[in-house]
C-alpha cells in the first residue's frame, strides 16, 4: 500500500503543480505542454483508481489528439498575452464563480461516500467491482444498454459539432486549380494527344 | 525488514532485470536495423554498402555511434534550451516504454495488462510531441514546416490505425496482446483481414514518418525536417527513437495480422523453434518491407498524403469496421 499512497501523491503533486503552470506560465506553447504534463498525470490517478480504460482513452483522445491540435494552433498563433491580461480583472469574479459551483458540485459528489455511505449501494445501476469483470466490458455493459440513448445523443451532438466547424471553414475560392485524380486517371490517350503531319517549312 | 525485502525489493530488482532483458536486444536491434537499412538499400541500387569497419562493414553501427557520441551537442542561441533539449529525450523514451506490453511468448510479457491494445495506441500517439516540440523549440523554419507536417500527419493516419485496431478486437474480443495472438490459432489475421493488414501497414509507414511518407524531413524541400538544428546525440537520440518505433510497429504488425510468437503451422518443424524467434523473424520481415518500400517508392506530394489518409483510408477502414462486424454477427463468429 505505501506504494500506491507515494505513486498517488506523486502523480497529484505534478498535476496540481502542472496546472497552476498552466495559468502562470508566460510563454503560450509551455502553457499547453504543461496542460498535457497535467493529463498525463490525471491518466495515471485514472490507473491508481483501477479505471485503466479511462486512464488509456485520457491519453489516446486528450493528449495524442486534442492537445496536438491546440499545440498547433498556438505555435501557430501570435498571441500577445499582455494585451488578454488588460481586463483580467473584469472577468475575475465570472471566474471564481464558475469555480465555486464547480468546487460545490465535486464536494456533494464525492462528499456522498462520507456523509451517507449507504447511497452508494441503492445507484440504478451498481458499477462492478474491477477483478469481477474488465473495464472495457463493464464499461460497455452499461453505455450500450442502459444509456445508449444518451450515448447516441452525445455521439449527434459531436457530429453536429463537427458539421458546424466544417461550414465555418469551408470556403469555396473562384480560380483555384484543383487536382482531380479520377480525371486525371480516365484520360484515354487519344482526347490528348493528336497526331499531326507537320510539312517541312510549313509548321503546324 | 524481510517484508521489504520479499514485498518491494526484489520484485524491484527483478523487473529491472526485465527491463534490461528488453531494452539491450531492442538496442542491438536498432544498432543492426541502420545497418541492415543502408545493406538493403545498397544490395536494391547495386551498390556496396558499409563494408569498410569489421567484417562486411559488421562494426558500422558502433564506429557511427562513438562518432556521434564524440561531437559537439550544439544548441541554437534562439532555441527554447528546455524543450529543445527535453524533445529527443522524449521521443526515445517513448520509443522505448511501449515495449512494455509486448508479449515475446506465450506469458512472457513484462507486463500483462488488459488494456494492451490501447496502451500501444496511446503510446505511438504520444510520438508526435518530440517532433512538434523539435520544431518549435529550435526557432528555425525549416524545422518548424518538418513539425507541422509531422503533426498533421500522424494525427491523420492515427484515425485509420484506430479502425484498424478496432476490426482486429473485433475478431478477438480482448484488449489483451496475448489474447490478441492467441485468438490467431487457427488462421493469421493477416489472411480474413487482409484489406486492413494492407491499410495498416501503409498507415504505420505514415505514423513513423518512412518513406514514401517522409515529407517531416523532406530533405529535398526542408533540409532535414524538424531535426535540422540537430547535432551529436540529441540528433543520435532522434535517429535512435525513429527506428525504435519502425520495430515497434512492425512488432504491432506481426501482433495484431501475423500471429506474434505463433508459427505458421503447428506442425513438428515448425513448432520446435521457439515462440520469441518466429516473433522476431516477422519482426525482421516486416522491417525488411519497411526498407523495400523506401527503395521503391517516391515520395508523396503533402496534398496526396492527406487524401489518402482521410478520403481513402478513413471511409475504407470505417466502411470495414461495421463489414467486419456485420459479418461477425450475422453468423454468430463473435467471441464470446
Amino acid at each position: 500500500m505505501i506504494v500506491q499512497s507515494l505513486a498517488f501523491y506523486l502523480f497529484a503533486a505534478i498535476l496540481v503543480a502542472s496546472a497552476v503552470m498552466v495559468i502562470t506560465a508566460r510563454n503560450p506553447v509551455h502553457s499547453v505542454l504543461f496542460l498535457i504534463l497535467a493529463f498525463f498525470n490525471a491518466a495515471g490517478l485514472f490507473v491508481l483508481i483501477g479505471a485503466e480504460f479511462v486512464a488509456m482513452i485520457l491519453v489516446i483522445v486528450y493528449v495524442g489528439a486534442v492537445a496536438v491540435l491546440f499545440l498547433f494552433v498556438v505555435m501557430m498563433l501570435d498571441i500577445n498575452f499582455r494585451e488578454l491580461r488588460v481586463g483580467t480583472l473584469q472577468y475575475l469574479p465570472i471566474g471564481i464563480t464558475v469555480g465555486l459551483v464547480l468546487l460545490v458540485e465535486l464536494a456533494l459528489v464525492l462528499g456522498t461516500w462520507v456523509i451517507a455511505p449507504d447511497l452508494t449501494t441503492v445507484v440504478a445501476a451498481p458499477t462492478p467491482t474491477p477483478d469481477q469483470v474488465t473495464n472495457t466490458h463493464a464499461l460497455g455493459l452499461l453505455i450500450y444498454t442502459r444509456y445508449v440513448y444518451l450515448f447516441q445523443a452525445s455521439g449527434l451532438i459531436l457530429l453536429i459539432a463537427m458539421i458546424g466547424a466544417i461550414v465555418l471553414t469551408l470556403r469555396s475560392r473562384e480560380g483555384v486549380r484543383r487536382q482531380n485524380i479520377s480525371n486525371q486517371v480516365s484520360r484515354r490517350r487519344d482526347e490528348v494527344v493528336a497526331i499531326r503531319k507537320v510539312p517541312t517549312r510549313g509548321g503546324v | 525488514m524481510a517484508e521489504l525485502w520479499t514485498g518491494y525489493a526484489w520484485p524491484t530488482i527483478i523487473i529491472v532485470l526485465q527491463i534490461v532483458a528488453i531494452i539491450v536486444p531492442l538496442m542491438v536491434g536498432i544498432a543492426y536495423l541502420t545497418y541492415a537499412e543502408r545493406k538493403v538499400l545498397a544490395a536494391m541500387q547495386l551498390r556496396q554498402g558499409p563494408n569498410i569497419v569489421g567484417p562486411f562493414g559488421l562494426l558500422q553501427p558502433m564506429a557511427d555511434g562513438l562518432k556521434l557520441l564524440g561531437k559537439e551537442t550544439v544548441i541554437p542561441a534562439g532555441a527554447n534550451r528546455m524543450v529543445f533539449v527535453f524533445a529527443p529525450m522524449l521521443t526515445f523514451l517513448l520509443a522505448l516504454i511501449a515495449w512494455a506490453v509486448i508479449p515475446f511468448d506465450d506469458g512472457m510479457v513484462l507486463a500483462d495488462i488488459n488494456v494492451g491494445v490501447l496502451y500501444l495506441f496511446a503510446i505511438s500517439s504520444l510520438g508526435v510531441y518530440g517532433i512538434i516540440m523539435a520544431g518549435w523549440a529550435s526557432n528555425s523554419k525549416y524545422a518548424f514546416l518538418g513539425g507541422l507536417r509531422s503533426a498533421a500527419q500522424m494525427v491523420s493516419y492515427e484515425v485509420s490505425i484506430g479502425f484498424v485496431i478496432i476490426t482486429v478486437l473485433l475478431c478477438v474480443g480482448s484488449l489483451n496482446l496475448s489474447d490478441v495472438v492467441n485468438a490467431q490459432r487457427t488462421v493469421w489475421f493477416a489472411i480474413p483481414l487482409l484489406p486492413m493488414f494492407v491499410v495498416f501497414f501503409i498507415s504505420a509507414l505514415a505514423e513513423t514518418n518512412r518513406a514514401p511518407f517522409d515529407l517531416p524531413e523532406g530533405e529535398s524541400e526542408l533540409v532535414g525536417g524538424y531535426n535540422v538544428e540537430y547535432s551529436a546525440m540529441t540528433f543520435a537520440l532522434f535517429f535512435l527513437g525513429e527506428y525504435a518505433n519502425m520495430i515497434l510497429m512492425s512488432a504491432m504488425t506481426s501482433i495484431l495480422f501475423l500471429g506474434g510468437w505463433l508459427p505458421p503451422f503447428d506442425i513438428a518443424p515448425f513448432n520446435w523453434i521457439p515462440g520469441p524467434i518466429w516473433f522476431a523473424l516477422k519482426i525482421a520481415f516486416v522491417l525488411f518491407v519497411f526498407l523495400w518500400v523506401r527503395a521503391t517508392v517516391p515520395r508523396y506530394r503533402y496534398d496526396q498524403l492527406m487524401r489518402l489518409g482521410w478520403k481513402i483510408f478513413l471511409p475504407f477502414s470505417l466502411f470495414w469496421v461495421v463489414l467486419t462486424a456485420g459479418v461477425l454477427v450475422t453468423f454468430g463468429w463473435l467471441p464470446s
